[in-house]
């Protein structure tokens, strides 16, 4: 029995990752304020990338990595350690195991950062500050003293420019050299109970500050509201009393002031920033990529040579009726010819040359169809095989790269918490503050991703109403390519009330939802980083360790809708669906019956979904029709699983079902007006 | 504070009492400091500037923050 008991606790220490480490490895844990550059030096240390960005919030969990005989955690950024959201929870829980902390801290924001510093140093933990930013201080002519720093706080400081990698060697030094730093007279008096109580003078500072997680841990009450309010000024003061003696400023105020930062803020010059940022967009991924770049990528790539040569392939083996269409060609009687091959390709060479000759004209458009299910299943329409892989890497590959480079360059110019101040007051009227720009941008590019990070928002009504904006009205990269493709090719009317719809829907919905859900939005509260010009390598990195997550993340879901769709296909049963569906498709939306095929792919994948409507003979007026129904329609499966773990079962079926209602009601609606 | 001028300085009178307080502490901005107001947009978000530090307050949360004008 003893047994069985110790083997049990020792396989509970493994699953928890901070826990007691095999060997006793010493743990150094990276801590900072948000955008100090804590994750360069976590990929100085352990070698591996992480996600760097200029807006709060996207390290969300933990990165962990080894350096020498050591672990290295690299956490959330943070303005303190507490409870008071997810991010926080995660860094405390990793500083309070840490026994080593490397403290980075913006040299242009020292009242700020400090802060963190001297809970750091207040909670007895073993520190080595580290001042980044040294580049920038030099452009501003702002001088720091790092030895007397060093000498106030009791801690080594190292002055350092991380993007430039200057000053990481000194991390060594900082290491071995971290020590407890000086902590007020009058600390020990306050904590002095509890601590004797507990043994970790960490922990004592936060029950004592206030943090109802760490006092519900040791089974004790925590400190009162007043107790941390008197740390708090008594900390605030001493960070603000060691800034005026170490820092020294040679220019004249207003030196600094940004003028694109101050700009983009105030909706006179910022609207116009806007529309320049959104229109170069455009002219970025709505025109250059998704029309050049995918023109090439699917057209030639993957329908031409890809899909050609694979389908050939599988002809020469399997019987196959192959439908070749010159679409340059005016006479009626040389445009289309049908080949038949009751056999495969080689049942008369004749045929075959012909056909090859002929289907390889340059305007020539091949149709295969193979009555061999299995073929039909692989190769077919929706062959898992041919077409998932050509919208996979020549469809949404380029665009999702696309999209998430724009992101990345508009994250680290530190323009989106402007963007997020500038449209505080709309977002009010929604029921959000102006942060809740942050996930809905993000929705642009994955609506999962976006569900994530809804919990940076202040309260459960504001997660909700994002939550619900997202899963309703808002388009992923890989569905907005697809639309972005169809709507160019339809004309300027089908855009325009494609884009007024969709936008009329997210005000009545978002404003309803502000009317009738119980509780308070919190106000805005953001730190405005430094206005930069965005770092291209950083840019790519991050454009490519997404676009791979991405695209890991999404590949499976796309067999799997192929394989689903092209069973049913096969069965007959997606003609049973289609039939089913078609009072609502044919007479409602005024749609091909066909256009079904969409919603059913559209459940496991929306941009499946609307890639489904590609190969369809749509009116622009039906185009229209067809994509506000499946924008609005259910988000994918992997964003409905996330929003269940998110927002509770209850909450996020009730979204799931009612996107149905509204995705048939309003597209009908528009269907009845404009077909 | 939701009513000071663009451009001026003021001096924190008395910040909201709970978590928000403390958000603003860590922030930079405690009792007795004085800030400039950077900037106030229309709809009443304001943009105030502590050293190198700006920090967008929305106009609910203004309201709640007394000052007293330089």
């Amino acid at each position: 029995m003893k047994d069985i008991i110790e083997h049990k606790d020792h396989h509970l220490h493994l699953e928890n990752p901070l826990e007691a480490t095999p060997g006793g490895m010493q743990k150094i844990v990276l801590a900072g304020n948000p955008n100090v550059g804590k994750s360069l030096f976590f990929n100085y240390l352990s070698g591996t990338y992480v996600d760097v960005s200029n807006f709060p919030g996207t390290t969300v969990s933990i990165t962990k990595g080894f350096y020498k005989n050591s672990e290295v955690y690299d956490t959330p950024g943070v303005y303190g350690v507490s409870s008071f959201n997810d991010e926080e929870k995660v860094a405390r829980d990793i500083i309070l195991e840490a026994d080593i902390v490397i403290n980075v801290v913006n040299s242009l924001h020292l009242e700020r950062d400090l802060f963190l510093t001297l809970q750091l140093i207040d909670m007895g933990k073993k520190i080595s500050v580290f001042l980044n930013f040294g580049d920038e201080l030099k452009k501003r002519k702002i001088k720091i003293d790092a030895v007397k720093l060093s000498e106030l706080l009791g801690v080594p400081v190292y002055e350092t420019s991380a993007v430039k990698k200057i000053g990481f060697d000194k991390l060594d030094e900082a290491i071995s050299a971290a020590k407890i730093g000086i902590q007020p007279d009058g600390l020990h008096h306050i904590l002095h109970e509890t601590l004797n109580r507990i043994g970790s003078q960490a922990e004592a500072l936060l029950i004592t500050e206030g943090d109802e997680i760490v006092a519900a841990k040791h089974g004790i009450p925590c400190g009162s509201g007043e107790d941390r309010e008197f740390i708090y000024i008594e900390r605030r003061n001493r960070v603000n009393e060691i800034v005026s003696t170490v820092e020294r400023e040679d220019s004249s105020k207003g030196f600094f002031f940004n003028a694109l930062g101050k700009y983009s803020l105030s909706p006179l010059t910022g609207i116009p920033i806007l529309i320049l940022m959104l229109t170069i967009l455009y002219f970025f991924i709505g025109d250059f990529v998704s029309q050049r770049v995918v023109n090439f990528t699917e057209k030639t790539i993957g329908k031409k040579y890809f899909e050609y040569y694979i389908k050939t392939f599988v002809a020469d083996y399997t019987p196959s009726d192959i439908t070749v269409t010159r679409i340059n060609e005016i006479d009626p009687a040389t445009r289309t010819r049908v080949y038949s091959f009751k056999n495969n390709l080689n049942e008369n060479q004749n045929i075959k040359r012909e056909f090859l000759h002929f289907s390889r004209e340059e305007d020539a458009i091949v149709d295969f169809h193979f009555s061999n299910p299995i073929a039909k299943l692989l190769f077919g329409e929706f062959g898992i095989i041919s077409m998932t892989i050509t919208y996979l890497l020549f469809l949404l590959l380029p665009l999702v790269a696309a999209f998430y480079f724009a992101m990345a360059m508009l994250e680290d110019s530190g323009y989106l918490p402007r963007l997020a101040t500038m449209l505080d007051r709309t977002m009010n009227k929604i029921g959000l503050n102006g942060r809740a720009v942050i996930p809905i941008m993000l929705g642009f590019g994955c609506v999962t991703m976006a569900t994530i990070t809804t919990r940076l928002l202040g309260s459960e009504r504001e997660k909700t109403i994002a939550t619900a904006i997202l899963m309703y009205v808002i388009p992923c990269s890989a569905q907005l390519a697809v639309i972005a493709v169809l709507l160019s090719g339809a004309g300027f009317l089908p855009i325009f009330i494609y884009v007024f719809v969709i936008f009329s829907t997210l005000v009545v919905i978002s404003t309803v939802l502000n009317k009738f859900l119980p509780g308070q939005s919190t106000p805005l509260l953001i730190d405005l980083p430094i206005m930069r010009m965005p770092r291209l390598d950083n840019a790519f990195k991050k454009t490519f360790f997404r676009t791979y997550g991405f695209m890991k993340e999404a590949s499976v879901w796309f067999f799997v809708g192929a394989l689903f769709v092209g069973l049913l296909d096969i069965t007959g049963m997606l003609t049973v669906f289609q039939n089913m569906l078609a009072p609502i498709t044919v007479h409602w939306l005024k749609l091909p019956k066909e256009a079904a095929t969409a919603f059913v792919m559209g459940v496991v994948r929306r941009d499946f979904g609307a890639a489904g409507l590609f190969n369809l003979a749509l009116t622009p007026m039906q185009i229209t029709v067809a994509l506000i129904t499946i924008t609005l329609f259910v988000p994918c499966i992997a964003a409905f699983i996330i929003m269940i773990k998110e927002r509770g079962i209850k909450e996020g079926l009730i979204i799931w079902f009612s996107a149905w209602i509204f995705a048939f009601l309003i597209g009908g609606i528009v269907a009845q007006i404009i077909i | 504070m939701d009513k000071i001028k663009k451009g001026t300085y003021f001096t924190i009178e008395k910040l909201p009492s709970g978590v928000v307080k403390v958000q603003l502490i860590r922030l930079g901005l405690s009792e007795g400091d004085t800030i400039l107001c950077l900037e106030r947009l229309p709809g009443g978000t304001i943009i105030v500037q502590k050293n190198r530090q700006e920090i967008a307050i929305g106009f609910e949360l203004a309201k709640l923050i007394s000052v007293r004008s330089k």
